[in-house]
């Protein structure tokens, strides 16, 4: 079995907000489904760590929740993203892939390729 | 700006305490969603709570977080901290009582002196830009602040450049007639810019005006407020109205404020002294206790002003040198000249009261210390439990910072109380007394001193205590680091000995100060010896022969009242009262050139009946007599330092001198005892030492209109003086129910009065010294008392190794003495530097008196030993078996 990894706060973080921007509101619970499924179940978060999370994210501006109804016919409450959340990711999905680029061509060195 | 979104939001959920209520739901919500997937994964209903609940992960760390996340942290965990502080307080509340109750003590002493400090050194005076105002004295050979004269002050508004404005200002009592009986009034004769020189406005009417001020004007009266107020019940058309004082009627031009005070007194009325047409005032020479105060020009410093001062004197000696040779000018910052007496002794009783309130943190710091220790377990367990290092610091500073503030609050209670309570046993011991109040200033000063005394006293215990070794304590093995801090207990105990001693030694120089004080022979007898004046009506026989009669009329009545041995009517000095003074020269030698050459001695105009009622003592010759009368040659007795001083080696009875200004050549019948007219405590060196008494009937003619306004009386009786008066007011009003009876003083009340300010400070300093012995004495019993606690075990294994109960005695005890002794010593070497700061106040007595400090230092030992006693005796009383069984 594949070692579950750990992950920062930061990343949960950009997890949901993206997670949010393709799959439009969803409650807490949803949302921690639909990161464990599209993580491909790599990921061993407690489900339980994403509500301070949500709290931050919420308390920062960049989603917005309100009460709803969910599928057992429960109040639940529903997060979206807000317009600020939608900048926030932008930036932050920029920053990613150009940390991805730079350390991969790290990985793709070779000892021939340097003088 | 998402961290300050984030922050707003937080202080709105601290501002509106959202609760666990949002999260609990969705919490719950999560739950039943991940239960009902298990479920529909084929797990029984109670299998999938349990892997739902699992999957979830730690429930109360993520609350933890999300409420870290939620709330505004360190406010929350600040009233964690005073609440869980609090809880612990209640939990030990002797504890609590004796620490609260000793800085209340501490917070409490600084606060009430810091109040008096403030309102008397700091304050500006109650004048608009106060800084300006200057005192104006006239300096002569001799006198450096004495009273100046009116010629030379008109001259001086003339010619001075650096002052924007002047005023003279001059006492006068007054009598008021004409509504119903005749009373009394206190006034000032000012000159027209006295109000506007001082910056206060009248709330009626008008101030002087230059053309009220000159001689021939309409009388005019401007009225104190609380006068008007009193007399008039505030009536708002007082103004035009007219009074009758001394038998002229004087219109009222205007009210001033009842709030205006100059040199802290208060005056009922106001007249021009422009307008006083007598000769002795317009005399350039003549003093006439008149004085003098300016506002200095926006800008000018008093250095400056003084020397442009200084070029107008010496232009007006040029110019009028029978009168100004030797007289000079001397400026004085107004509000020095109220307080500057006072401020040397009110910052030595500052650093007193400081020093208590070191001796209270090291009281509470020891309390503290002791209990901490109690407490090592607990720290521990938290400790265990995640606290970090910094945390628990921080629980024990908020605690020490709370019981400062509890003992802060209960200070400031009793420095209201304390304060208003001693201004109100010991008034006229301080200047600016009444403007002593509890202001902003005043408690922002109280809650620096709680929370630096709530620092000082929490940190080192904190700091000590925290350093927890985990396994050590959890074993229950309670003995060990406690050596250092045994150390620092003794060190602390030690520090509270030396502060009391030097405490107690100020106080001890005070008390003896004060006793020799009272040893001093006044040159006069004060018990059964009264004084008052009295006011003679205006009435058609204001002449020589007129006065006389009422004056003998008056003493006839006096010494018929039963009780009454001997009464004089007197003018010129009265010891500690009043000063006055005249030049002379001895015949046979050449006159000299001016007034200013002469010599100069302190008369005192006596009736036969003088000498007998304030007990004067005769060396030579014979004291003055009802024969020495008006019809008889005039004669003087002097007194010893006149006799010494100019007549060294020969005996003066019989010689003549020549007085000037009375213009007589009055033989010298004898010789009295000298009267120390300046206090009990004054400088001989510093003021003019030689007296004579003149019979009072052989006032010159031309000057006996002087005694027909107001003169002076003292009384010997043969029981309590104050029972007399009575009787004194009922023949007085028998005579003429016109004339007025005031100023009324025991001669034990006046010289009591010459050393009230030092009384004053040798009760402060005594009550500090006395709660410093008490707080001593309490830290002391305390360190004692939790050793013998902690070497409890120690004491049984030498009692089973064969100690016996008063080798232990000896042990305790000596531990005791040794912490006294040190504290001693220590306490010694700084008395010995600072009771030099307070030498000026003593009197009689070296700062360095080797029977107060071996006093002070003996009863300090012998409190330190009785405080070790009583564990001691606890400590003998050990039972071997028990303390060795105990660990």
């Amino acid at each position: 079995m594949s070692q579950k990894t750990d992950v920062r706060q930061g990343t949960l973080a950009l997890m949901v907000l993206k997670t949010l921007d393709v799959l439009g509101p969803l409650h807490g619970y949803g949302l921690a489904r639909r990161i464990e499924q599209i993580s491909g179940d790599l990921l061993s978060v407690n489900q339980g760590t994403l509500y301070p999370v949500l709290l931050k994210l919420e308390q920062e501006g960049a989603i917005a929740s309100e009460w709803g109804a969910s599928e057992n016919n429960r109040r639940a409450r529903f997060y979206r993203l807000t317009r600020d959340g939608r900048k926030q990711l932008q930036a932050e999905t920029q920053d990613w892939q150009q940390t991805e680029a730079i350390i991969g061509r790290f990985f793709e060195l070779k000892p021939e390729d340097l003088p | 700006m998402r961290s300050l979104k984030r922050f707003l939001e937080r202080f709105r959920n601290f501002a509106i305490r959202r609760n666990d209520e949002r999260l609990r739901e969705e919490i719950d919500h999560h739950l039943a969603l991940q239960t009902a997937e298990n479920i529909r994964a084929g797990l029984s209903p109670a299998k999938a709570r349990r892997q739902a609940k699992l999957k979830f992960g730690g429930v109360e760390a993520m609350k933890e977080e999300y409420r870290a996340e939620r709330g505004l942290r360190l406010i929350e965990t600040l009233a964690q901290d005073v609440r869980y502080a609090l809880r612990m307080l209640r939990k030990s509340p002797g504890f609590a009582a004796i620490a609260i109750l000793t800085l209340a003590l501490g917070i409490g002493a600084n606060t009430a002196l810091f109040t008096v400090v403030n309102a008397v050194l700091l304050n500006p005076l109650p004048y608009p830009h106060a800084s300006r105002l200057a005192a104006i004295y006239g300096t002569t050979p001799g006198v450096i602040h004495g009273p100046i004269t009116y010629l030379n002050f008109l001259d001086w508004q003339r010619d001075t450049r650096t002052f924007s404005s002047i005023a003279m200002y001059r006492n006068q009592d007054y009598n008021l007639t004409g509504r119903g009986e005749a009373e009394r009034v206190s006034g000032y004769m000012i000159s027209a810019g006295f109000f506007s020189t001082l910056g206060v406005r009248p709330v009626l009417g008008r101030a002087f005006r230059a053309d009220d001020d000159r001689v021939g004007a309409a009388p005019v009266v401007i009225l104190g407020g609380g006068f008007w107020q009193r007399e008039f019940g505030a009536a708002p058309g007082i103004v035009g109205k007219s009074l009758v004082l001394n038998g002229v009627s004087y219109t009222v031009a205007g009210v001033i404020p009842p709030s205006f005070t100059f040199y802290g007194q208060l005056r009922d009325v106001y007249t021009p002294i422009g307008q006083w047409n007598d000769p002795s005032f317009l005399d350039r020479r003549i003093d006439m206790s008149a004085h003098a105060v300016g506002r200095l020009k926006s800008g000018v410093t008093l250095a400056q002003a003084q020397a442009d001062m200084d070029g107008v004197a010496r232009n007006l000696a040029a110019a009028y040198p029978e009168a100004d040779k030797d007289a000079g000018i001397t400026l004085v910052s107004m509000k020095r000249d109220m307080v500057g007496n006072v401020e040397p002794f009110l910052l030595v009783l500052l650093g007193a009261v400081g020093f208590l309130l070191l001796i209270a943190c090291a009281n509470v710091a020891n309390l503290l210390l002791a209990r901490s220790m109690g407490r090592s377990r607990e720290f521990a367990v938290r400790a265990a439990l995640g606290a970090s290092y910094a945390r628990v610091i921080r629980q024990l500073l908020t605690e020490s910072i709370l019981l400062a503030g509890l003992g802060g609050a209960l200070g400031l209670l009793l420095a209201y109380g304390g304060t208003k309570a001693v201004l109100d046993t010991l008034p006229g011991a301080l200047p600016r007394a009444n403007e002593v109040s509890l202001d902003w200033r005043v408690l922002l000063f109280t809650l620096g001193a709680s929370l630096f005394a709530g620092i000082l006293f929490g940190l080192a215990p904190a700091l000590k205590t925290s350093r927890v070794n985990l396994q050590e304590v959890l074993n229950e093995s309670g003995r060990g680091s406690s050596g250092a801090r045994h150390r620092l207990q003794g060190v602390f105990a030690a520090a509270e000995v030396a502060m009391a001693l030097v405490l107690l030694t100020g106080a001890g120089l005070m008390v003896r100060s004060l006793a020799a004080l009272w040893r001093v022979n006044p040159g006069f007898n004060p018990s059964h010896a009264i004084t008052f004046d009295l006011s003679l009506p205006d009435s058609a026989e204001a002449t020589s022969a007129g006065t006389r009669a009422r004056l003998r009329l008056f003493d006839q009545k006096m010494r018929d009242i039963p009780g009454v041995e001997a009464v004089s009517v007197t003018l010129g000095s009265r010891p500690m009262i009043h000063d006055s003074s005249l030049p002379f020269w001895i015949d046979g030698q050449p006159k000299p050139a001016t007034m200013q050459d002469m010599h100069q001695a302190m008369f005192y105009l006596a009736e036969a009946g003088f000498q007998k009622a304030m007990g004067v003592t005769l060396e030579r010759g014979r004291f003055i007599s009802p024969q020495d009368d008006e019809h008889a040659p005039v004669v003087i007795d002097i007194d010893g330092v006149f006799a010494r001083t100019y007549f060294p080696h020969e005996n003066p009875i019989g010689r003549h001198i020549h007085l000037a200004l009375f213009n007589v050549e009055p033989e010298i019948v004898g010789v009295v005892g000298h009267v120390k007219q300046w206090g009990l405590d004054a400088d001989p060196k510093s003021a003019i030492e030689a007296q004579f008494e003149y019979p009072f009937m052989q006032l010159p003619e031309k000057l006996m209109p002087l005694a027909a306004d107001a003169v002076a009386v003292v009384l010997r009786t043969k029981g309590d003086p104050t029972a007399v008066m009575d009787s004194v007011r009922r023949a007085v009003n028998e005579i003429d129910p016109r004339e007025v009876v005031y100023a009324v003083q025991t001669m034990d009340e006046v010289v009591a009065n010459s050393f009230a300010a030092r009384r004053f400070s040798m009760i402060l300093l005594g009550i500090f010294a006395a709660l410093a012995l008490v707080l001593s004495c309490v830290g002391i019993y305390g360190v004692i008392s939790y050793l013998v606690g902690q070497r409890t075990h120690e004491i049984g294994v030498r009692m089973a190794l064969g100690a016996q109960q008063r080798d232990v005695m000896r042990l305790v005890l000596g531990h005791g003495a040794k912490m006294a002794l040190v504290g001693v010593a220590i306490g010694i070497a700084a008395a010995l530097g600072l009771t030099r700061l307070m030498a000026r106040e003593l009197f009689g007595v070296s700062a360095h008196d080797p029977l107060t400090f071996a006093g002070v230092a003996f009863v300090l030992i012998a409190v330190a030993l009785v405080a070790s006693y009583i564990p001691a005796r606890r400590a003998m009383r050990v039972d071997p078996v028990i303390a060795l069984r105990c660990e």
